[in-house]
């Protein structure tokens, strides 16, 4: 396959990957990564390289408008960051060691909880209670709806913590946001409102990504010929996707959609992972 | 859910309070780098992308096996030669280091919002941060 053929294929892979990741607000990463290893068969580090650039690209770029909007918890959001670049600095060391068909099962078993999560009927409860930790560090904060302004309170801080550090590690390990992880810390586990929670993980996937991406940058794991339709087609997909949801309020069906897609791909990812093709 | 991204850039909101002010400054300083960061990253990206399908669209590439980088571009001074001689990939890779950077930066500029607020715990998470991301950086660097 020439240059410009592989270009343009990964142009609009990327695209679709990012208009279904944003839409569906499990990122581009998932489709990404099963589409050049098992379609294109990209060895799985450039595929994990270039997927984290566009994780980068896209959070950075939703990050900018969110702030904005004043929702996301900052204070909350570097706190946590510790917890998520320590992981993704110990996940990006354990990319260079453990074995890709063992990375390519990891990688399916989270993409199929992932859609789980998903699909989930979240209930919210908002807990108003300072305590120690979170009088401390200032975690508690108010944002806007409708008009007027909610006030919220944050537990269970020290379980919310490790389970960053475990986002963090699979974020460096597979090259994904693991937004879907972010969120069971912060929702489950912490009890943030899920405008806060969404917001504020989707501030931080930015920097968690940018701490694997400089061992990976240095290791050559992120291929320009690569990086460039991946980047460059995950970005516009993301822009497409954040322009539909203004119209359109319901989105049940493409969720459903999403996540037969990408349950279909994390038995093809476990398989070739068991197989050993990967 | 993103309503605003990237092209938006409208930035009319009202402070709350004096004391939410400083916050909501720095809010907006934030915005406008992650903003920024990924703009000029894709444009280099971008030129790099055309460069390089221009002169390399019909070679075949081999990304089955990893290889790494090629050597012109695996260091930083061998992407800046690599720029002045116009080589696409060396562009793309400039690119994608001001990509990676942006959020970097963005953490760096926390910190002064964080000293404009008198807020020293917040100062020593910030630099936390930041030290982890050096550190992954030099050991990335070593091996």
């Amino acid at each position: 396959m020439s240059v410009i053929v592989f270009t343009i294929i990964v142009l609009l892979g990327s695209y679709f990957a990012g208009l279904l990741g944003s839409l569906t607000g499990l990122g581009g990463g998932f489709v990404i990564i099963p589409l050049l290893t098992l379609l294109l068969k990209v060895d799985i580090h450039y595929a994990i390289g270039a997927s984290l650039v566009s994780v980068i690209a896209t959070s950075s770029g939703s990050a900018a408008a969110y702030v904005k909007e004043g929702i996301t918890n900052i204070r909350l959001g570097m706190f946590l960051e510790i917890a998520t670049t320590a992981g993704a600095f110990t996940g990006a060391i354990l990319a260079i060691y453990v074995p890709t068909h063992v990375i390519a099962i990891i990688f399916g078993l989270i993409l199929i909880f992932s859609a789980v999560m998903s699909l989930r009927n979240k209930v919210e409860q908002i807990v108003h209670k300072e305590t120690f930790l979170s009088k401390k560090l200032r975690l508690s904060g108010n944002y806007p709806m409708n008009d007027e302004m909610i006030s919220y309170s944050v537990t269970n801080i020290a379980g919310g913590f490790f389970m960053m550090v475990f986002a963090g590690i699979i974020s460096g390990l597979l090259g994904v946001g693991s937004g879907a992880l972010k969120v069971v810390a912060m929702d489950g586990i912490m009890r943030i409102p899920f405008k806060v929670s969404t917001t504020t993980s989707n501030f931080m996937i930015g920097v968690t990504a940018a701490a694997s991406a400089v061992v990976y940058l240095q290791r050559g794991y992120i291929h320009p010929g690569i990086a460039m339709p991946v980047v460059i087609g995950v970005l516009l997909g993301a822009v497409s996707g954040s322009k539909i949801l203004v119209h359109t309020s319901s989105s049940k069906w493409l969720r459903w959609t999403f996540a037969i897609v990408v349950t279909v791909l994390s038995i093809q990812m476990i398989y070739n992972g068991i197989k050993g093709n990967i | 859910m993103v309503n605003g991204f990237l092209l938006d850039l409208s930035m009319n909101y009202e402070p709350l309070t004096m004391n939410k002010f400083k916050d909501k400054d720095i809010q907006v300083i934030i915005g406008w780098i992650l903003r920024g960061g990924v703009m000029v990253s894709m444009i280099f990206v971008f030129i790099g992308g055309i460069f390089f399908v221009y002169r390399h669209g019909h070679s075949i590439p081999d990304y089955k096996t990893f290889k790494g980088v090629p050597a012109f571009i695996s260091s930083f001074s061998d992407i800046l030669n690599g720029i002045a001689t116009f080589k696409g990939q060396a562009i793309i890779q400039l690119g994608i280091i001001i990509l990676i950077a942006t959020p970097v930066i963005r953490v760096a500029f926390s910190a002064i919002g964080f000293l404009l607020e008198k807020d020293y715990l917040y100062i020593f998470i910030t630099l936390i941060v930041l030290l982890i991301i050096l550190a992954s950086m030099i050991s990335g660097h070593a091996g």
